[in-house]
């Protein structure tokens, strides 16, 4: 296995005890600062914001919804690069955080389904409907409990995750696939409010864009936190037979006498 | 254990047709002809989908009422979501049986490519499995009403739309061979990957149903299924050895 | 602040969503704690049996 292109401090962190340590060191610093900035958003976006002219309150949904939706594809982009990681090099971590991302990512595609019902309810008059975004969306849903499922039908707990990064790949292909061909066959949603490439086409005034933005940063904060701990704890049940578990688990060294299982 | 003994059979075949051609064709054809004599021996088998679709059918005109033109209207869309769902049960059990007795181990250790041997299983599973069903489609358009001028492009469309999902389907029950239980998630899995499938192959049916153009969704439905004639084959190579390494 | 919370008519629509936006994420950061504690409190069960069977037999070679 040739992975001497990768600098030192890669290889460091990609032992379990090293990540294990780093991981806790860091995680309450990133959860931190994703309260802190999720409060500085939500204070802009519920109290600082005005209404906007047409949708008047409604719009607030926005500040979590976005967010969310754009996390719901992030966390989906993390876990393909980190099951290809898993794939090629066969890295015990990135098989652990592939796997760690999906209920995470699970979690925001469901919020943003859940709030984008609740926003369309009194904008456009129903619940759901089957146009390109939102059955995209629901099609990553679905996909992520395909990973999910798919990785827990394993008995043997690496094979299920190389098995499901595999299917996260899968996925990633057709997941634009699904975009445009739902796009072809039926279309109601707003267009894309947020244009980073162009900010005079953005169709939103700077007091709402800002807490936008904000709680933007908070979510993907909320999920490095989030995805540190899931990871942690992957690796611990993983390598619960490792002397370095035994000795974080009791305190004391492991009975060096091997155990007959 | 009936089983078992059948497949030894089978690979005697195999090891015998692959003995005379080591070549690559030698071996897709000892492996298809293989397939075919276990597919024959459990013919019975071979029945349930059909069996499956048929009654699935004729529930139909029950739930929605015998109004012709209703039916009619929706003969198409019914027709392709019950092939699909007849498709799903022998999914499962695509690689099952090769791992369980090592055949998949012999497969790797084998001079052709894996995803040849992959390719040649797909078809063997098409032919056996897939086929009876869109030999049947006329009885079942005539149970739903379906219009004369709409069957031709359903089966186009169906043999286009099916080999296709059979593709994705191998992948996916490739990943799930090593598994302990896969049954409802391979449907799961399935799902997002029949979607664009089904809308194209929906599309063209509703075309030619109404009347418009129906050329389009066929084209990018055959142009799919050149792809995935040339990548599925290769992710499911990578499935097949995800499952039997370990 | 009742004005406020009654978002302009809106609020059946825009409380639930955070409240479902926290509720979910309250799930995601708790639910690896608990699990955390699952496992860590199953392998120290593990290792406590582990060292009486090892000071067992230690005792028995020791009377022999």
């Amino acid at each position: 296995m040739s992975r001497s292109y990768l600098p030192h401090w890669m290889h460091w962190l990609g032992s379990p005890p090293n990540f294990y340590r780093f991981a806790g060191t860091l995680r309450p610093w990133l959860m931190a600062l994703a309260l802190a900035s999720a409060a500085i958003g939500l204070y802009g976006g519920l109290v600082l914001a005005p209404p906007d002219y047409q949708q008047g309150d409604a719009y607030r949904i926005i500040f979590i919804h976005v967010p969310s939706a754009w996390m719901s594809l992030f966390i989906y982009a993390t876990m393909a690069v980190a099951g290809l990681i898993a794939l090629v090099w066969r890295v015990k971590l990135a098989e652990v955080i592939a796997m760690e991302c999906a209920p995470t990512g699970a979690a925001f595609t469901f919020i943003t389904l859940a709030t984008g019902s609740l926003w369309g309810k009194p904008m456009w008059g129903t619940w759901w409907t089957w146009d390109a975004r939102l059955t995209s969306e629901l099609v990553l849903l679905f996909l992520y409990l395909g990973v999910i499922g798919l990785c827990n039908a394993f008995e043997d707990r690496r094979r299920g995750a190389r098995a499901a990064s595999l299917l996260a790949l899968v996925g990633i292909v057709n997941l634009p696939i699904v975009h445009y061909s739902v796009q072809w066959w039926n279309t109601l949603h707003q267009g894309t409010t947020v244009d980073f490439l162009d900010p005079a086409r953005s169709s939103i005034a700077a007091p709402m864009l800002w807490p936008l933005l904000v709680m933007a940063l908070a979510t993907h904060l909320y999920f490095f936190a989030s995805i540190l701990g899931r990871a942690r704890t992957g690796l611990l049940s993983l390598e619960s037979g490792k002397q370095w578990v035994r000795t974080l688990v009791d305190g004391q060294p492991a009975p060096t006498m091997e155990a007959p299982t | 254990m009936d089983s078992t003994a059948q497949s030894m059979t089978g690979d005697r075949i195999a090891c015998r047709a692959t003995g005379v051609r080591a070549n690559a064709a030698g071996a897709c054809i000892a492996l298809l002809r293989r397939d075919f004599v276990l597919a024959w021996r459990r013919r019975g088998e071979l029945f349930l989908p059909l069996l499956y679709a048929v009654i699935v059918t004729a529930l139909f005109p029950f739930a929605l009422g015998p109004d012709p033109e209703l039916l009619a209207r929706i003969a198409g869309g019914v027709l392709l979501v019950i092939v699909v769902l007849a498709m799903l049960p022998a999914l499962e059990s695509m690689f099952r049986a090769d791992l369980d007795d090592g055949t998949l181990e012999q497969w790797l250790l084998a001079p052709q490519p894996l995803a040849l041997l992959a390719l040649t299983r797909v078809i063997a599973h098409w032919l056996t499995t897939v086929l009876p069903l869109i030999i049947v489609m006329p009885l079942l358009g005539a149970l739903m009403n379906l219009p004369v001028k709409v069957l031709p492009v359903l089966i186009v469309t169906l043999l286009l739309a099916t080999p296709l999902l059979v593709l994705l389907g191998a992948v996916l029950s490739a990943l799930a061979a090593g598994a302990r239980r896969s049954g409802i998630l391979l449907a799961l899995m399935l799902l997002p990957l029949a979607v664009p499938v089904v809308i194209f192959a929906a599309g063209a049916i509703a075309g030619a149903q109404s009347g418009m153009p129906y050329i389009a969704p066929l084209t990018w439905l055959a142009a799919a299924l050149v792809m995935a004639i040339v990548l599925a084959p290769l992710a499911c190579a990578a499935a097949l050895r995800i499952a039997v390494e370990s | 602040m009742a004005h406020w919370l009654a978002m302009g008519g809106y609020a059946i629509y825009v409380w639930p969503a955070y409240a479902v936006f926290l509720a979910v994420l309250a799930w995601d950061w708790f639910a690896p704690a608990l699990r955390r504690r699952r496992i860590t409190r199953e392998l120290r069960g593990r290792l406590a049996r582990e060292r009486t069977r090892n000071a067992r037999t230690e005792r028995a070679e020791a009377s022999t």
